[in-house]
């Protein structure tokens, strides 16, 4: 474990754009710029970027806590503070790191919020999480954006028209307000035409997976891949040229055949393809992922890496009808999708990506994707008999994370697939 | 299902709108706990089991109410079951504009009314929805009459009585439940039994999952009057009459949520905190203390305690805290601590 990690030029690129954006938060009192904490599902970033605002994400700042080991106090702190454990522990961690003086990533303080911009879209908790930080942080003006969820397996014009009205009467005036800026429709049209471009990027980076040995990992590489578009980077030149950079990077590495960069060096032996449903867990990363490249299984899709948006069915951001298109991107993502959809987009990933097996890392915090994982799984396996397996962690609790409980699962898991492969040969 | 849902639309359509709120202690769940893991509420896992064994087999459609992400799931769990004729995720708006929050919640409304007549061909004018309105108002009027006569003699019927009572009308139709209603305040307004040595509580956090009944017994066995509550909360959610005189009344009753909802741990609250409405609540009911119940894994209650807590906290209101879960079966625990609860409250107060 104590290996050092390899790293190719788009991560280098992309860990130099972190961390001038979190010196820029943390210059954010001497610059003037106001500050905006929103959710990664539905986080019309651009609307942010168009009035000069800098966005933060706490969900963000939670997994980076999980994966600097630090999210276990932060979660104590806030238990000790009143909340249950048996609540979200992103909210839980959030709220100890601010009790702690909400110091970032980077070590750089993370400033005030000036607008806490509620994007409600596929998870309830997000509701009750900018409740509290409105009490932790009083008199910061709270816009909310209610996004309707694709109950009915489709985007009315009723729903989108809902969610016009409130870009321009909740959210536009409150930013307007905060910003001191008007809003620029033609400035945040030129963003998307970026948003767009990226959308492309992240379809074609994710779609490589069809190759053998599939030139990435789409789960565990995966969140890496979707880090700028849903960390503040959407719609701007930065993310198109670390796009256009990662896609040539996985372009040569098909030209080579060679398989997933990890932690631990290249995968050499591509033995299981699978598709995984559910977030990570942060605080055990690099040990969760390990258990995955020692066997040689490579996840060749994930519903995670849609939990910013879903691109993969056709959908982009289109810049002439600029807030039509931010409520649908938002009504999109893939928590808000409902089961059914999720089934089948699901289904599509197992079959395009060719998948030997189907993997769900149940969250203990995360009721949004967990409840009726189950289901999901008994409906995939009747559908297309793929060997199905269940393991089961949380977010950035570590006391949730069973190491040994994760590798007996996997390893069972493990034995099925190789049993099915051959009965395949076999027959 | 739980919340809040307005009765008045599927009454007017000739149907008879039935409070699903899970298994409660009485139904084994075996196959239920195939379908949840471990650490989602109690609730969703029952009304799975109670549809797998059949329970359901008479009804039309089934609809839910937004109220958090695990009843949101189990609507399309319900879908990919094929159960009933139709399935609705009736999401509440969380914007309290009319013609924002407004429109979009009367089209959701809408959608339900268009699901019915599919079925029994119904057309609901605004005479018959008028009238049913009338009849749902008089219910409210009659329930919280209840409350307000038990708040002011609560020896006269138990806590757990209130709530069968108004359990009752979950299934059964309107008319038939007023009738009740009023020969119970009938009953209610004759002076009889002598008041015990109590504390007065107002019990919060069990608005979506349902305590046992044996709980609501526990807590007043063991030295209190539960006076208030968020128990059946739907039941009460609208706060006064809605218009019947209209020539819109899907409108009224659009509008009458947008202003008249109670407060809730499903609903957003900033511009109108929560906190600020328990503590009028508390005056309103002369509270001794605040018990929170709330059912295990329930994210919206859970995350609401901490605000609320600390207001108590803040204002000097005494408050204890449990978790349950709709089939708890030992109270012994649960009587220890409110019996000191009560005790602190009658000794040091």
């Amino acid at each position: 474990m104590s290996k050092e990690v390899a790293k190719e030029r788009s991560m280098i690129i992309q860990k130099e754009m972190i961390t001038r954006q979190f010196k820029e938060l943390s210059m954010a009192g001497e610059t003037g710029k106001k500050v905006v904490y929103t959710f990664v599902p539905g986080n019309i970033s651009e609307l942010i970027l168009s009035f000069d605002m800098l966005p933060v994400y706490p969900e963000i700042n939670a997994l980076q806590s999980g994966m600097r080991k630090k999210s276990g106090g932060y979660i104590r702190d806030a238990e000790q503070h009143g909340h249950s454990e048996d609540v979200c522990t992103y909210v839980k961690c959030d709220v100890g790191m601010m009790l702690s003086g909400n110091i970032g990533p980077t070590g750089e303080k993370i400033p005030k919020p000036d607008l806490l911009l509620l994007s409600y879209t596929g998870c309830f908790t997000f509701m009750k999480w900018f409740e509290t930080l409105e009490r932790l942080y009083p008199g910061v003006p709270v816009a909310m954006l209610h996004t309707p969820y694709q109950e009915a397996h489709k985007i009315t014009p009723e729903m989108t028209a809902y969610m016009v009205k409130q870009l321009k009467e909740e959210v536009i005036p409150k930013m307007e307000k905060v910003s001191g800026n008007k809003y620029d429709e033609e400035k945040l049209k030129s963003i998307l035409r970026n948003s767009s471009k990226v959308e492309d990027y992240i379809v074609k980076i994710f779609d490589t997976t069809k190759h053998r040995p599939s030139p990435i990992d789409a789960y565990f590489a995966g969140v890496y891949y979707i880090g700028p578009i849903n960390s503040g980077f959407r719609g701007t030149p930065q993310a198109v040229d670390y796009y256009a950079e990662l896609y040539k990077e996985i372009l040569e590495r098909i030209d080579n055949k060679l398989g997933p960069i990890t932690p631990e060096g290249v995968m050499e032996e591509e033995r299981f393809r699978l598709v995984v449903e559910g977030p990570p867990n942060w605080t055990h990363f690099r040990e969760f992922w390990k258990l995955f490249y020692d066997m040689g299984a490579v996840i060749v899709a994930s519903s995670y890496t849609k939990v910013g948006g879903v691109y993969d069915m056709g959908f982009r951001v289109n810049p002439d009808k600029p807030l039509e298109s931010l409520a649908e991107y938002c009504m999109n993502c893939y928590t808000n999708l409902n089961l059914q959809q999720r089934v089948d987009l699901l289904s599509k990933c197992i079959t395009d990506y060719h998948a030997d097996g189907f993997l769900v890392n149940s969250i203990k915090s995360c009721n949004s994707f967990s409840a009726g994982q189950l289901m999901i799984m008994q409906k995939l396996e009747r559908k297309l008999e793929i060997p199905i397996g269940f393991i089961e962690s949380d977010l950035v609790d570590p006391r949730y994370f069973s190491y040994s409980n994760i590798k007996n699962r996997l390893e069972s898991f493990f034995q099925m697939l190789e049993q099915r492969k051959m009965m395949n040969i076999q027959s | 299902m739980p919340v809040y849902f307005p009765r008045e639309i599927i009454h007017a359509a000739n149907g008879l709108a039935i409070g699903i709120l899970g298994g409660g202690d009485k139904k084994l769940i075996i196959k239920g706990d195939a379908y949840y893991q471990s650490y989602i509420c109690h609730m969703p896992r029952s009304i799975i089991e109670l549809a797998l064994d059949k329970h359901f087999e008479g009804f039309d459609g089934f609809i839910f109410p937004s109220i958090c992400d695990v009843i949101r799931n189990l609507s399309g769990m319900f879908q990919l079951m094929e159960i009933g004729k139709f399935v609705k995720y009736l999401d509440f708006p969380q914007n309290f504009m009319p013609h924002i929050g407004g429109t979009f919640y009367r089209h959701e409304l809408q959608t339900v009314l268009d699901q019915v007549y599919k079925l029994n061909g119904v057309e609901v004018t605004a005479q018959k929805l008028n009238h049913s309105i009338g009849l749902f108002n008089l219910n409210r009027q009659l329930i919280c009459k209840l409350y307000d006569i038990r708040q002011e003699f609560p020896w006269r019927l138990t806590a757990a009585d209130v709530y069968h009572i108004v359990r009752a009308g979950y299934v059964i139709p309107v008319e038939e439940h007023n009738e009740i209603l009023e020969e119970v305040i009938r009953h209610m307004q004759q002076e009889f039994g002598d008041p015990l040595d109590k504390i007065r509580v107002l019990v919060i956090g069990a608005f979506c999952e349902q305590p046992p009944a044996g709980l609501i017994k526990t807590i007043e066995l063991a030295g209190c009057y539960i006076v208030e509550d968020d128990f059946l909360l739907g039941a009460r959610w609208i706060q006064g009459d809605i218009d019947t005189a209209g020539s819109d009344p899907l409108g009224a009753i659009t509008q009458a949520y947008l202003d008249m909802s109670t407060f809730s741990s499903s609903v957003y609250d900033v511009g109108n905190p929560k906190e600020a409405r328990l503590l009028q609540l508390i005056r309103q009911r002369k509270i001794d203390g605040v018990i929170f119940a709330a059912p295990s894994f329930c994210d919206p209650a859970l995350l609401d305690h901490p605000i609320l807590q600390k207001e108590c906290n803040d204002k000097g209101i005494r408050f204890a805290s449990f978790l349950y879960s709709e089939n708890t079966g030992q109270f012994k625990v649960i009587k220890e601590q409110v019996g000191t609860f009560s005790d602190s409250i009658k000794l040091w107060d």
